[in-house]
């Protein structure tokens, strides 16, 4: 029995930071509209500057007093990133603003690892805290009982501060409608950076309060953004006391979780969100939310298949593509069969967001998925390499099948977050299940059959089914189901007053998306001849994302334009340089200000241009079209 | 003059909505915006508090042109707004929606404490701690006014204030209106409903399809039943 209260208390104290985080994206999100992707490296920057101060400061004094300095540190820097970043991109859609808060994040990947080093850092106990408490035979360490404690006072001081000041009472009403607190007279611009501030106060709080009880790392960021953003589904996002239920709930389960599938744990969480969004998919404090702002898929410019002349010049360009192994060498000729699995893995993405209007952060599941049920198939089966890649795939359509049904019962960030929260519970189960997937060290030599084996051969077999793979969807682009689907995605009100089942719509776009990045999962398979775990983490789906952007959301071909780009040059980023992650943040970053209609969309438009002058304004980044009295 | 505006063009998107709009309001004074559902009303007042992103001309407000500035700096000169569709913050009580409004006391404007508010709008002094999403319409639309008038305004743009209340309520609203006229806050207030208009108002202004097609006194327009006629009845 006293294993269990500990069991419990220890959940409880994990909570502590996990609701600092989420209270604190909630209260950003509730005002600005932006889920802040970053806010794990906040937390992280808050962890690592307290560790730093810790070390330096002696006392208790030196010690509470480098917390306190690490989070108002760390919220200084939010302000910055507020004012130079976030200001341009408020009225950008939804999706825009996840990536360049990503790109954020993986800036600061590299640049902690820059100042502090790659190894963890185990910073010292909390003056005051240092001992266990005996709990009949079992040990709570006391700072464990300290967190248990502040966690409902910090909920209490965030509510004081919502309800009694001024500034909560403008907070609260902006969080209903921005628009008219300005009209009122509140300068927005002050109040969404002190917001901002507040909420990365939080998280760095949480980060720096983790010091005494884990090691600071450089991929600590990824974790508890995972962790936070099913809190945030769970709880309702805006909520701050469903931050605060949400975040026990959650932390109660990873700690009972370990006891009754010790394996894989994050299982239980992930039925206990499943439940949730069955039972109420805005959550158990959230509340519904009328129909979002639209995210890409505004098309200005009607959609139209392709001309007989366009079919030509796409039928050369196929033609000088097949004729590579002609002239180029082996790396070559494997570089180029990596670019064309990631056209088929943009290009699947770049259907789901372009012609759904839904857009994925954890595509890569489905990838990794395919990729997967290949090595199984031919590992543990044994079958021959046409079958594996013909029912591999199968089980990247399934986990799509499965976390498509509820992720298209959300709609905006809270399905962006979902999809998310899904491809790294898979990520897990990967990771984690050694017994079944080899764990880290994946499942090796998975080598294409004589007849694919050669450079060449396997170039011309991944460009085909590229290229079958591109004519397919875009087909599907302009049939009867693609009409539907883009009636869904511009209005679901009116295409369901049509008779249109839009959810249905949305699955069946979801799992053919997944299938089709399941293919290229296959045949990267046996491209690489192994598969791990990374090949369904995030960083891949956020691959995918950027390169549809880089194409161009509201295009129909963006996906192949910005698979080639992005994966060539990635390839020799890579190469060149050991900050990848620095270079591909700042990247993103700058795609999303300055480029935000990617290359095909630029193409188009300076070809519109030259035919006539266009209307004023850019009806991308323009405020949404309000009724016209 | 109070306010001035002069070739007033605004779009939404691709959309034209206003052409040349132009008007007056003098100091104290009380003019009516009239035109049908759909002729520019709200679209004016949106634009002249800078909510329509697109738009160009001169509007200049106690000598200065306010064209380029942002929202909030509009309204803290003075210049207030009452939006059409109400736009209360339902969560917050409405001690709270008034605290939204509140800005410092202006030289030039009439000072409304909440006492006195209580005192012009009685009922929502009798549900200081009610959410503004539990009220009804008619205390929805005082609640506005009450709020907009939290900013001590020397002008205030009244949209569609009569829409939707019972003629009870809209009796309170011509009390309501008159008597902030006496304290001295001028106020532009745009209208379908004639005789409501004809109520509160010195002059007024026909807009129809984004144009300005008449402009005088009550008496002038009411001289002229012909415009009257093609333009506002229903």
């Amino acid at each position: 029995m006293a294993f269990y209260v500990v069991q419990f208390l220890t959940g409880l104290a994990s909570a502590a930071s996990l609701f600092l985080v989420a209270s604190g994206l909630s209260i950003i999100f509730g005002v600005t509209r932006i889920v802040n992707f970053a806010h794990g490296a906040f937390y992280m920057i808050g962890a690592y500057i307290a560790f730093t101060l810790t070390e330096r400061l002696s006392g208790a004094f030196g010690f509470w007093g480098a917390i306190v300095v690490a989070a108002f540190a760390v919220a200084l820097i939010g302000v910055l990133v507020e004012m130079v970043l976030l200001r341009r991109i408020y009225h950008a859609p939804e999706l825009f603003q996840l990536l360049a808060t990503f790109g954020l994040t993986l800036m600061v990947e590299d640049l902690v690892v820059l100042i502090w080093g790659p190894d963890d850092l185990v910073g010292r106990r909390a003056p005051g805290f240092k001992g266990a408490i005996d709990f009949f035979g079992q040990n709570i360490p006391s700072y464990d009982l300290f967190l248990i404690v502040l966690s409902p006072v910090v909920l209490g001081i965030l509510w004081l501060l919502f309800q009694r000041t001024r500034w909560g009472v403008l907070v609260r009403a902006a969080t209903q409608d921005r628009d008219m607190v300005a009209a009122l007279g509140v300068n927005q611009k002050w109040l969404f950076t002190s917001v901002f501030a507040v909420g990365v106060f939080l998280a760095a709080l949480g980060g720096a309060l983790q010091i005494p009880r884990d090691a600071v790392h450089h991929a600590m960021d990824l974790r508890i953004i995972v962790d936070v953003f099913v809190v945030v589904v769970i709880g309702g996002l805006g909520s701050i006391v469903g931050a605060f239920v949400a975040a026990v709930l959650v932390s109660e389960l990873n700690a009972f979780g370990i006891l009754i599938f010790p394996k894989i744990s994050i299982i239980l969480v992930f039925l206990v969100m499943a439940v949730v969004l069955i039972v109420r998919p805005w959550g158990l404090f959230g509340r519904p939310e009328a129909p979002a702002r639209r995210t890409p898929g505004l098309t200005v410019n009607p959609w139209r298949p392709l001309t007989s002349n366009e079919r030509l010049a796409a039928l050369a360009a196929l033609v000088v593509a097949a004729s590579l192994p002609l002239f180029a060498g082996n790396y070559a000729l494997t570089v180029g069969s990596e670019i064309a699995i990631f056209v088929i893995f943009a290009v699947s993405l770049h259907f789901l967001m372009s012609v759904g209007g839904l857009a994925s952060f954890g595509h890569a599941a489905y990838f990794g998925l395919g990729a997967y049920g290949v090595a199984f198939l031919a590992k543990m089966a044994g079958l021959p390499m046409i079958v594996c890649l013909l029912l591999g795939p199968l089980l990247g359509c399934m986990g799509a099948a499965v976390f498509g049904f509820f992720a298209v019962q959300l709609s905006g960030v809270y399905f962006a977050m979902l999809t998310l929260a899904f491809a790294q519970i898979v990520w897990s189960i990967a990771f984690q299940w050694v017994s079944v997937t080899g764990g880290d060290n994946g499942i090796l030599s998975i080598w294409p059959e004589k007849w694919a084996a050669s450079p060449s051969h396997f170039y011309w077999l991944a460009l085909g089914v590229a290229a079958l793979v591109t004519i397919a969807l875009r087909v599907m682009v302009f049939s009867p189901f693609g009409y539907a689907l883009r009636a869904t995605r511009d209005s679901l009100l009116r295409s369901e007053a049509i008779g249109i089942n839009a959810k249905r719509m949305q699955w069946t776009a979801f799992v053919i998306a997944g299938t089709t990045a399941g293919i290229g999962g296959a045949l990267f398979a046996y491209l690489k001849g192994s598969v791990f775990p990374d090949n369904l983490g995030i960083s891949l789906s956020v691959d995918a994302l950027v390169m549809v952007l880089l194409g161009g959301v509201e295009t129909v071909s963006g996906g192949v334009i910005g698979a080639i780009v992005y994966k060539a040059l990635n390839i020799w980023l890579v190469s060149q340089t050991d900050l990848s992650k620095l270079v591909l943040g700042g990247f993103i970053v700058l795609i999303v200000v300055v480029f935000p209609k990617g290359i095909v969309g630029m193409l188009e438009m300076l070809a519109q241009r030259r035919r006539k002058t266009s209307p004023p304004g850019s009806p991308l980044l323009a405020k949404p079209i309000e009724s016209a009295e | 003059m109070k306010l001035t505006v002069q070739d007033l063009n605004s779009h939404y998107g691709p959309a034209h909505i206003l052409f040349d709009i132009g008007f007056e309001v003098g100091d104290g004074e009380v003019v009516a915006l009239l035109g049908r559902n759909g002729a520019g009303k709200s679209t004016t007042f949106r634009s002249i508090v800078g909510l329509v992103a697109q738009r160009s001309g001169r509007i200049m407000f106690e000598g200065k042109d306010v064209s380029a500035r942002p929202t909030h700096e509009i309204v803290r000169d003075g210049l207030g707004y009452v939006p059409e569709e109400r736009r209360i913050f339902t969560d917050l009580t409405v001690e709270e929606n008034l605290e939204v409004g509140r800005q410092p006391k202006r030289l030039n404007a009439p000072y409304w404490t909440r006492e006195k508010l209580f005192a012009l709008f009685p009922n929502l002094g009798e549900m200081k701690n009610r959410p503004g999403g539990r009220m009804s319409g008619g205390e929805q639309q005082m609640l506005t006014i009450a709020r907009t008038l939290m900013g001590n305004p020397s002008l205030m743009l009244l949209d569609e204030p009569s829409e939707g209340l019972s003629p009870k309520i809209v009796e309170q609203m011509v009390d309501a209106i008159l008597t902030m006229k006496k304290e001295g806050v001028s106020i532009v207030v745009s209208e379908q409903n004639l005789h409501f208009a004809r109520l509160i108002s010195d002059r007024a202004y026909i807009i129809e399809r984004g144009r300005i097609c008449f402009g005088g006194t009550m008496a002038e327009l009411d001289a002229r039943p012909d415009i009257r006629d093609a333009h506002l009845s229903l």
